[in-house]
């Protein structure tokens, strides 16, 4: 009996809401805070590089989505346009006033593109599922092109793709290419813990209830006193806060650019499929679901060599593609609650071991 | 008990409604005093539970006036009926199926929680304290209802008799002081209509909520219903107690013209 929630007795709702009511559950929280703190000490600076932090930040952008999609059921194929705003108020922000801290300009770029999902999610009072999703998409070729077409954005820098301004925090560098890679992990790292635990505690309130409310039955939701378009538009602010500031983050302390092909529409769709495996409506699933994506192609390119086959590389990115298709109608048709519901059944299976009834 | 007895909480006058052709109320006039239970009964397709859409603001009328509170409209709206105390259940279970028990309880206190998003998002002082009062209240019904041991199921892998009583559940939670009860008993075995017949009552007696609810078992309108109106074809076609209802010839009629046809 590794993991138990019988004898686990609540005396109060307090205890009963917490945010890990499960002992168990709490130390899994807690190792993995550990490890996390720890992993640049046993990481390569390879692995921090190309795997943590876009893992990190993917994990934000995919919870972002997963608020907007998995638990308010707005389905939405926007979420790079809405990261190309983060990353490009961002740099107008840190531009203009140089001495502002990076988290304050984060947090602006990620309110500015709260206040264009807003915008964005004002149809979706009338225009629900597919014909929703096309808005989306319009909403993120209109932004990136918005940001190719008008200079202003990139302070009619020549080249149109300005770096990254070098910016310290108490004393140390942590965005731009001068910044060390473990300063750089340990902001991201922080930032996305603080996010995911807001996030958490969002859907576990009422605002999460009326959210999946509004998902599960929009009418019957409306009829015990929901307002449905306020409802939906939180719902798209406070998504579009969350990719904002991954995008944000995804220019400054990753790529150290800030270029639109970054955020185009198949980065909208990478983090869809993220939330779609990792699970809809799971804050678990969101960072499951963005280190599958970002690993399935680091694991299918190493793999050839690992068992001493001989794979060009066009075969193994169709490979890809193939694998990313199967797996998508595998959950969609199989397990709509994905990695997460996985997890879950896992832990049961553990729950109950060694006496399976 | 809120307010007095034989005072009408909800008038409603001359109520005609129509889709396209289909006149489904026509000069449909009746009152639900305080603290009764009142049932509406009818032939399928009489017009009852679009009357009750009416009353909490999901159709519009095209003619007529809607008296709740003292207060007359010519029409309601679902928000503003649920602010004001109507909440109601639905003919065709309208729970939220991804969600558990209660959670989907818990999504009928929205009126008494105000706390706006960012003290939720911190979780601390008024929005926990907001949580915890609600979640009291709510396991207050849980108890109630006898569900404690399906709290935590999703609703869509309950059985149809326990999804019926948490949405009851879901409507007690707002403390309505009308509650619309569409079938509350459709579709249940004998065991659980009776079980269903004992929760109205004791929520009508023990909170004073007033009732109004459309039922087809004529056995159990008889028995928990103070006064009856009859509804066919759109029209009314007789009001009064139980006993008065059903000694009335054209019901009768309308019954049996049913059963033949
Ligand atoms: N949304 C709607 N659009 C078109 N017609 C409707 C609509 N709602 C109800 N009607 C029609 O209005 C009439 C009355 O329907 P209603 O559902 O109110 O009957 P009912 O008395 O509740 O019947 P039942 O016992 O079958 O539930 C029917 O002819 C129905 O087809
Ligand atoms: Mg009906």
């Amino acid at each position: 009996m590794f993991y138990r929630e019988a004898g686990d007795f609540k005396s109060t709702y307090a205890e009963d809401q917490a945010l890990f009511p499960i002992a168990l559950d709490r130390w899994f929280v807690l190792a993995a805070a550990v490890m996390a703190c720890g992993v640049p000490l046993v990481a390569s600076e390879y692995w921090l590089s190309t795997i943590f932090l876009p893992v990190l930040i993917l994990s934000i952008a995919a919870i972002g989505l997963n608020l907007l999609t998995g638990y308010a059921g707005q389905l939405s194929l926007g979420a790079g346009g809405f990261m190309a705003c983060g990353a490009y108020m961002a740099y107008k922000f840190t531009t203009a006033f140089p001495e502002l801290n990076m988290v304050v300009v984060f947090a602006l770029s990620g309110l500015s593109a709260a206040a264009v999902g807003i915008v964005f999610g004002i149809p979706s009072l009338r225009i629900k599922g597919f014909y929703l999703a096309v808005t989306t998409l319009a909403a993120q070729f209109f932004l990136l092109w918005l940001f190719t077409k008008v200079p202003w954005f990139v302070n009619y820098s020549i080249s149109g793709v300005p770096t990254a301004p070098p910016r310290e925090m108490f004393g140390v560098p942590v965005t731009g290419a001068s910044a060390s890679v473990e300063a750089r992990y340990y902001l991201v790292l922080a930032l996305t813990a603080i996010l995911a635990l807001l996030a958490k505690n969002l859907v576990r309130g009422r605002i999460g209830r009326e959210w999946m409310a509004i998902r599960d039955m929009d009418i019957a939701a409306e009829i015990i006193g929901i307002r449905p378009l306020k409802t939906k538009l939180t719902a798209f602010a406070i998504s579009s806060f969350y990719c904002g500031v991954a995008g944000a983050l995804w220019s400054f302390c990753y790529i150290n650019i800030v270029e639109p092909t970054a955020f185009d529409i198949n980065r909208s769709f990478a983090i869809l499929f993220m939330i779609i495996i990792g699970g809809l409506g799971s804050i678990l699933g969101s960072f499951l679901g963005a280190a599958f994506i970002t690993l399935l192609p680091v694991f299918l390119n190493n793999a050839p060599a690992l068992f001493n086959l001989q794979i060009s590389s066009t075969l193994v990115s169709h490979i890809e593609f193939m694998v990313f298709g199967a797996l998508i109608i595998f959950f969609l048709i199989v397990e709509p609650h994905g990695l997460a519901r996985l997890w879950q059944i896992a832990k049961e299976k553990l729950r109950l071991w060694p006496f399976p009834h | 008990m809120v307010g007095e007895k034989n005072e009408a909480l909800l008038k409603v006058e001359n109520i005609s409604l129509a889709f396209g052709g289909v006149r489904a109320l026509e000069e449909v006039s009746f009152d639900v005093m305080r603290g009764e239970v009142r049932a509406i009964i009818g032939p399928n397709g009489a017009g009852k539970s679009s009357m009750l859409n009416v009353i909490n603001g999901f159709y519009h009328p095209q003619k007529g006036s809607i008296t709740y509170k003292n207060r007359r409209r010519a029409q309601m709206k679902p928000h503003a009926a649920a602010a004001a105390g109507i909440a109601r259940t639905f003919q065709n279970i309208a729970l939220f199926r991804g969600m558990s028990a209660l959670d989907n309880i818990m999504t009928g206190r929205v009126h008494k929680m105000k706390r706006g998003f960012l003290w939720q998002a911190l979780h601390i002082g008024p929005a926990r304290r907001e949580e915890m009062e609600n979640r009291a209240f709510v396991e207050g019904i849980i108890d109630f209802l006898e569900i404690q041991a399906i709290r935590r199921v999703p609703v869509g892998r309950l059985p149809y008799g326990l999804q019926k009583r948490v949405e009851l559940g879901r409507a007690l939670a707002a403390e309505p002081d009308l509650l619309l009860l569409d079938e509350p008993m459709a579709g249940m075995n004998l065991e659980e209509k009776e079980d269903m017949c004992r929760f109205i009552l004791d929520v009508n007696e023990q909170f004073g909520t007033t009732i109004a609810l459309i039922e087809h078992d004529m056995g159990v309108v008889m028995d928990i219903s103070d006064r009856v109106v009859v509804l066919d074809h759109g029209k009314k076609l007789a009001d009064g107690t139980p006993a008065e209802v059903r000694g009335d010839q054209a019901v009768v009629d309308a019954y049996l013209g049913v059963a033949r046809g």
